[in-house]
């Protein structure tokens, strides 16, 4: 029973990770149906950030907080340079152009940073919390990832459901026809989602690499799950991003608690396949589609 | 960008009062290698209805497509008044007065009807606050009460009538003095469409809007147009009075098929 009770919170908690990379995955998807390879890329480069300010500064908040910021600034500069140019041209040029900037952000990080794994601070806690002498298997800083997470997701889902340019990004997204029509800059807002996509993934590597360790490649599984998450969600929804990420966060703690945790990755790859084999538009479509 | 500093379009004073011509000259648009217009000259009169006529692949959408910048045209002139806009974007055109209301699904079914309305006032300036918006969004609800008895409901849940309604609310609520329509009948019932078309009557007759109304149903269209224009493969093969039109058997069996 305390066993099912650590499997379940621990699963939550890196759940909450692939839930932050399965949503920027979405808020770019939603406008542009392209799926961002890169992602992994920005939020390990941004973690690179956020290492060298700590030690530079010693404060973990201003590294964290520099971060997030260095992942808006990421996101942008990358739909404006990099992706920009391919609108109009066929959909596989954009797809090719974001893997050809996951590859840019790998060596980019091996030559400043170099190629080590590198420990990551953690803002609280490692050593994992009691209740009434039950060791929970969750710490203080876990506490803190799904909160964070959470919070995030909580300030996004607020934004677009009720503010002026909250409505202008969800109108981009459902039809950008009409939205330009309607006079919405368009490309504008989907600079704004790259953005935004940038910090949820730089929150996602901040929260992420105490437990990984930081190194060029060290997103790169985490963007695998992040992705199946989402196509779990559905691609489409931000709520659907944030269950599939539970649900599979949970699904791979109790696998590797109760079977194998060499057997994780492979459940994980079942499950996407089983996911676009039987429910291709994601656990959540069915109510959607009757929706529209 | 520069629109928005010209201080036209949905922002000048008075925006509902002034009435403009829309002139396309010589326009030449298509799609890659296909040639979809080729030197089309058309004007609707300012606070007039125009009928832009023709079978399927005539050119109709592609010009309203042209004109609101959903296609760059080529060559030729758009000429708002005598402001040249082609080459613009969408999101500068409809600043600059002219609105396009778009075949078939023009409501966005994922958002509620005052969503859908709002999202007609994105093309104004910030400056202009939110009580201006919702003032405008009051007027409109006032002119189409179907929708403000829906208006938290998605859009998924109007009918064809309902929907036609709140897209066309929506284009009014971006100021235009120009409006293109592209085939506001389709898929309605004969008594929806008679409304549709009363109601695209009464803002050229009350408003001074400028109405260029591309029909499939040509009968429909020149009943309610002042002027009308026959297009063929991307060329204009007949123009004149909307009378004259609806009076030429030769040219209706050809081309119009009625």
């Amino acid at each position: 029973m305390v066993e099912f009770l650590q499997f379940t919170l621990s699963g939550v908690v890196f759940g909450m990770i692939y839930a932050a990379i399965a949503l920027s995955l979405v808020l770019i998807w939603r406008g542009t149906r392209l799926l961002n390879f890169a992602q992994g890329g920005m939020a390990m480069l941004t973690t690179y950030v956020a290492i060298e300010v700590i030690y530079k500064t010693h404060s973990y908040w201003a590294g964290f907080v520099i971060a997030l910021v260095a992942g808006l600034v990421l996101g942008a500069a990358s739909e404006l340079t990099v992706v920009r140019p391919t609108t109009g041209k066929p959909e596989l040029n954009a797809v090719i152009v974001t893997i050809g900037l996951l590859i840019f952000f790998e060596g980019l990080a091996g030559i400043l940073f170099g190629g080590q794994y590198r420990s990551f601070p953690a803002a609280f806690s490692v050593t994992g919390l009691r209740v009434g002498g039950t060791p929970l298997g969750v710490s203080r800083f876990d506490v803190f990832t799904v909160a964070a997470v959470l919070f995030t997701t909580l300030i996004l889902a607020v934004v677009f459901r009720y503010t002026t340019a909250g409505l202008r990004m969800r109108a981009a997204a459902f039809n950008a026809t009409i939205a330009r029509l309607s006079g919405i800059r368009v490309a504008r807002v989907l600079t704004v989602g790259w953005a935004l996509a940038g910090l949820l993934g730089a929150l996602a590597g901040v929260l992420v690499s105490p437990a990984t360790f930081l190194y060029p490649n060290s997103m790169d599984a985490i963007f695998v799950l992040g992705f199946t998450a989402a196509v779990i969600g559905g691609l489409d929804s931000p709520a659907g991003a944030v269950v599939g990420g539970l649900l599979l966060g949970i699904a791979l703690s109790y696998v590797g608690g109760y079977l194998n945790s060499d057997l994780t990755s492979l459940v994980a790859l079942g499950i996407l396949v089983a996911v676009l084999m039987i429910r291709p538009n994601g656990l959540f479509a069915g109510a959607r589609m009757r929706r529209v | 960008m520069s629109s928005e500093a010209n201080g036209d379009g949905p922002d000048r004073a008075g925006a509902a009062g002034k009435s403009a011509s829309l002139t396309v000259d010589g326009l030449v648009a298509g799609y890659g290698e296909v040639v979809a217009l080729d030197g089309v000259t058309v004007t609707a009169d300012a606070a007039g209805i125009t009928a832009v006529l023709g079978a399927n692949g005539a050119g109709k959408t592609t010009l309203l497509r042209a004109v609101s910048g959903m296609i760059r045209p080529r060559r030729g002139r758009i000429l708002l008044a005598d402001q040249n806009v082609a080459g613009r974007s969408p999101e500068q055109i409809v600043r600059a007065g002219i609105a396009h209301v778009p075949e078939g699904q023009g409501v966005i079914p994922e958002l509620t009807v005052e969503e859908n309305l709002r999202i007609g006032t994105m093309s104004w300036r910030h400056q202009r606050g939110r009580s201006a918006r919702a003032a405008a969004l009051e007027e409109a609800y006032t002119r189409f009460k179907p929708l403000a008895d829906r208006r938290r409901k998605l859009a998924s849940t109007l009918s064809g009538g309902e929907r036609q309604m709140l897209v066309i609310a929506r284009a009014l609520l971006a100021r235009p003095r120009v409006l293109l329509l592209d085939e506001p009948s389709l898929g309605l019932a004969p008594r929806v469409m008679a409304q549709v078309m009363d109601l695209v009557v009464r803002l050229s007759r009350e408003q001074g809007l400028t109405i260029v109304l591309v029909e499939q149903n040509a009968r429909g269209a020149l009943a309610v147009a002042d002027h009308g224009v026959v297009l063929n493969l991307g060329r204009v093969v007949a123009s004149a009075d909307a009378a004259t039109l609806a009076a030429d058997v030769a040219l209706r069996h050809h081309y119009l098929g009625f």
